[in-house]
Formats: structure tokens, sequence, C-alpha cells
């Protein structure tokens, strides 16, 4: 199988300077690989790293140390130390992001917000809504809420909001912050379906999934992050 | 073949052409007396791309975007600028004419008050129409078309082209000023504070409408904000001042989510949250 994305001893600590500068070590030595076609699922109990790992697989957390090696339009690139630009363009073109929370912008319509990986991408505005639609219509996501601003929505709603953002591109690489969370058991099984699609048009997907039933029906392995905690590897 | 021509056929085999910066800001410095107004600033700007410089009253932000946007001699460095013919000249070195020319025509200032970016005694109408003229418009009907066309882009409505922008509303205001700067089809838009001093609500409709105009029309943009939410919805990079200093560059969502120096820790706990 393909490897899509490699990481090879990821350091990430946070100095909290408000705090007279006390470190807060959160992971080290992480190395893991994802392939094509195939999802992998970090575990671990909370606060063990998982979400942090993810954020700077997209680029959101800076790391101290190591790479993260994704192949991007033919070539091989590092996310740990490219330049805003780069981390701007594998966003858009290779590693796609569902986070936990939406963000929210005034004014613009949920349709919009799903629409708009797309969009930067250059595709025309209609068939961009066009794909947005069938995905909200998928996730049973109420016809009238489509065309309002998502900062009223309920957690689910946001929730499949985010979802079908994410899900709209064909990004080679595909990170999930718990998708299901605030979904009930019918838009799980549509979530799993999502997924599934994913993998078969080979996709490298990485998820946190706190739901047992949606981990044991995506996952292909378990990357256990507590082996990462910084504090077991300093000792 | 012609440049354009290459470029085409390298976008149609699917190849990016390859793209260099509009801005090149090295080592900026700008010194009142002793005092420090922005010191040793650097940094590139490309096509399309989004910078916010943050930081609170008195880092220096103005002050750097001024020396920027040629409204304020620095005291030393450099600020390169792209021409459309691809040619990179320091716009320190142009003659007076050419500089004015290039701030009519090929860049756009939003100030923070509408009323130092507007003409407040002629019509709205005038207004957009003005800056038209500058670059050789001269037919009545076409430059009226234009400003009508503009003052609906920025929802304003059609039979307001004749009133005179003392009659408008902050916000209106402030949407006439970008629709006055945006007429010649400008590639570098500096704004000042775009949307201080605005209700929330009109805050939010105008930040709506600067998005979708900085994507549909490709702008590079460089806004001076203190407000780090206004920083989070509008741009693609920050840079983060103090003391005219940069002590934080990177990509929005990054500095914002996981800020490294103390003073950026300090600024992005002291969001207030709703």
């Amino acid at each position: 199988m393909n490897t899509l994305l490699v990481a090879s001893e990821v350091k990430k600590t946070f100095i909290m300077h408000m705090r007279g500068g006390v470190e807060l070590p959160v992971v080290a030595n992480v190395s893991f690989s994802l392939k094509a076609g195939a999802c992998a699922v970090l575990g671990g109990p909370s606060g063990v790293g998982k979400s942090s790992i993810l954020k700077m697989l997209y680029g959101n957390y800076g790391c101290d140390s190591g790479q993260i090696l994704v192949q991007h339009h033919g070539r091989h690139v590092d996310v740990a130390s490219a330049s805003p630009r780069l981390v701007l363009e594998i966003r858009r073109d290779t590693i796609g992001y569902v986070s936990q929370f939406l963000r929210a912008v005034p004014r613009v319509s949920a349709l919009d917000v799903a629409a708009e990986p797309l969009l930067i991408r250059g595709v025309e505005r209609e068939t961009a809504r066009e794909q947005a639609r069938d995905l909200f219509t998928e996730l049973n996501l109420p016809e009238k809420l489509w065309s309002l601003p998502p900062a009223t929505f309920s957690g689910g709603e946001q929730q499949r909001v985010n979802i079908a953002r994410g899900f709209i591109t064909d990004h080679p690489v595909l990170l999930l912050d718990e998708p299901t969370a605030s979904l009930d058991a019918a838009n799980r099984e549509v979530v799993i379906e999502l997924i599934a699609r994913k993998k078969a048009d080979g996709a490298a997907l990485l998820g946190i999934f706190h739901d047992l039933d949606v981990r044991n029906a995506v996952a292909d392995h378990v990357i256990d992050v507590s082996a990462f905690a910084a504090g077991k590897a300093a000792a | 073949m012609t440049p354009s021509a290459t470029l085409e056929a390298l976008a149609k085999a699917g190849i990016p052409a390859p793209v260099k910066p509009l801005l090149t800001v090295e080592n900026l410095t700008r010194v009142y007396g002793k005092r420090i107004g922005c010191a040793d600033v650097s940094f590139d700007l490309w096509p399309g791309e989004v910078l916010a410089i943050v930081g609170e009253s008195g880092s220096g932000k103005t002050t750097l975007l001024n020396c920027i946007s040629s409204r304020l001699t620095p005291t030393c460095g450099t600020v390169h600028y792209r021409m459309r013919d691809g040619v990179s000249a320091d716009i320190y070195k142009m003659a007076e004419a050419e500089r004015r020319y290039l701030m009519r025509t090929d860049w756009g200032f939003v100030h923070q008050n509408p009323i130092d970016g507007l003409r407040m005694t002629v019509s709205a109408g005038a207004n957009v129409g003005e800056r038209l003229m500058a670059v050789g418009n001269r037919h009545y009907g076409n430059i009226r078309g234009a400003a009508i066309e503009w003052l609906a882009r920025v929802e304003i409505d059609e039979d307001r082209v004749d009133d005179q922008p003392r009659t408008f509303s902050g916000g209106m205001r402030q949407r006439l000023q970008i629709a006055r700067n945006l007429v010649t089809e400008p590639r570098l838009v500096f704004m000042d504070e775009p949307t201080g001093g605005l209700d929330v609500s009109v805050q939010a409709r105008l930040l709506d409408l600067l998005r979708g105009l900085v994507s549909d029309l490709g702008l590079a943009v460089v806004v001076v904000t203190h407000d780090l939410a206004v920083a989070r919805l509008l741009s693609d990079r920050m840079i983060v001042m103090k003391e005219g200093r940069v002590i934080e560059a990177g990509l929005t969502d990054r500095v914002l989510d996981d800020p490294r120096a103390p003073y950026t820790q300090l600024l992005v706990s002291s969001i207030l949250q709703v």
C-alpha cells in the first residue's frame, strides 16, 4: 500500500509564559505512517495529546522537532518546517481536517461553509453548492437550515456542516477529530459509510473516535498515543 | 510566445505558474528622534494573500503600514513592489509622479475613519468615479455605470448614488470607501483598522463583504488591526508587533492557537469569550 504521510520523532511542548514559563510537555517521539485506503485511529485517554497530534499534522500547532512528511503534488514535503504559504497549499490540496467544533463566520450560510473548500480550489460556485446539498441530504441536515449561518445551530447540526465541509473534497489525507461526538445513531452510521467510501477511494484517514462502535467499524489499526507521552519518553 | 501565453500553456498542462512576491519589505525602520516607530521589519507578500499586522496601540503597526504604503518615508530599509509588467521596483526610488500613479491605480488604502478616505461634500457616485477619472476615464456614462455597479457590490442602493457620504451611516461610509478603492481593480490594498468604530453587526457585515471581495478579486491585502477576531477571519498570515518590532509571525491560526512569544500569549489570553 502507498504511504501518504510519515511522522517521525515529532515532539511538542507548550511553554506557558503567563504562568512563569512553566513547561508543559505534550508528546515526544511521535512516529507513525498513514497508508492509502486505510483508517488509523489515535488511541489513549483524554489529555494524552491526540488532538495536538492532529493539529500538528495540519500545521495548526507548531512542532518543537521532528518531521511530518506528506506526499503533496507528487513530492514529499515536511509540514513541520513548511512556510505558511506551503501549509495553506497543503491544506487546499492534500490534507483535509474535520475539527471537533465549527468556527462559524457571521452571515455565511451553512451551504457556503460546506462548499468553501471546493471554491478555493477553483470549482464553480453552483457545482460546489450542489455537492454540499448532496452531502447535507445524506447527513439528514434539515433543508430549512441550509441557507442559514450555522452559528445558532445545535451541536449535532454544526457537526454535520463540519463533516460535509471536510468530506466534500478528495483530499488524499483526511484528519478527523471526533466527528461523531454529537451525532445520533443514524447519523453516526452515515459518517461510518462516508469514511468507508473515502477508504475505497484511496484516501489515508487518521481519526480520534471516543465512540467504540464507530471506532470498531472504521479502524484498520490503532496508534497508542500513550506510548508517545512526553513524560515517558524522558524517563 | 508572449509571457501570458506561456502562463496559459503552463496552466493547461496543470503546472502552476511560477509566482513571485508582489511586495518585498526588507529591514524597514522608522525612528522618531530617539523613539522607535518600527524597527527591522521584513516580510514578503504574495499575490492574493492577506497579511494581518496585530499588536496593541502604540506597537508601531500604523507606522509600519504607512511606511510600506509610501505615506511615510522610512529611516532605512526598502520596499519593493512588482509592477504589472513583472518588474520589481523600489517604491522609494520611483519618481513622485510614478508613485502617486501607483497609489491611485494599483493600490488602495482603506482608512479607519472613512472621512479620511472620502470626499464628504461630493456625491457617492463621484467619490467612486473620481479614481476612474484619475486613470484617464472620461466617458460620463461609463463612469456613472461603473460607480453604480460598485455601489451595488458593496450593498449600497442605486438611489443613493447622488447623495453625499455625509448623509450616510458609518457602515455605509466604510463600504463606500471600499468601493472607491476597488473600482480601479487594484492588486494590493492596505487597510488600517477597517472595522474599528463600527457596531458589531455592522462590523460582521463589513467583514463578510471584505472576505468575499478579497477572494473574488484575488486581492493582496495588508490589514492592520488590534482585533484578533478580525485577523482570524480575514488573514492567511499574521505578524505580531510590540514596541516597533516583530515578535512573532506565521500562519494566522498557528499564531492564534499555538502562540509562542510571551506577548502573543498575553494577547490571545486577553480575548473576551462571548
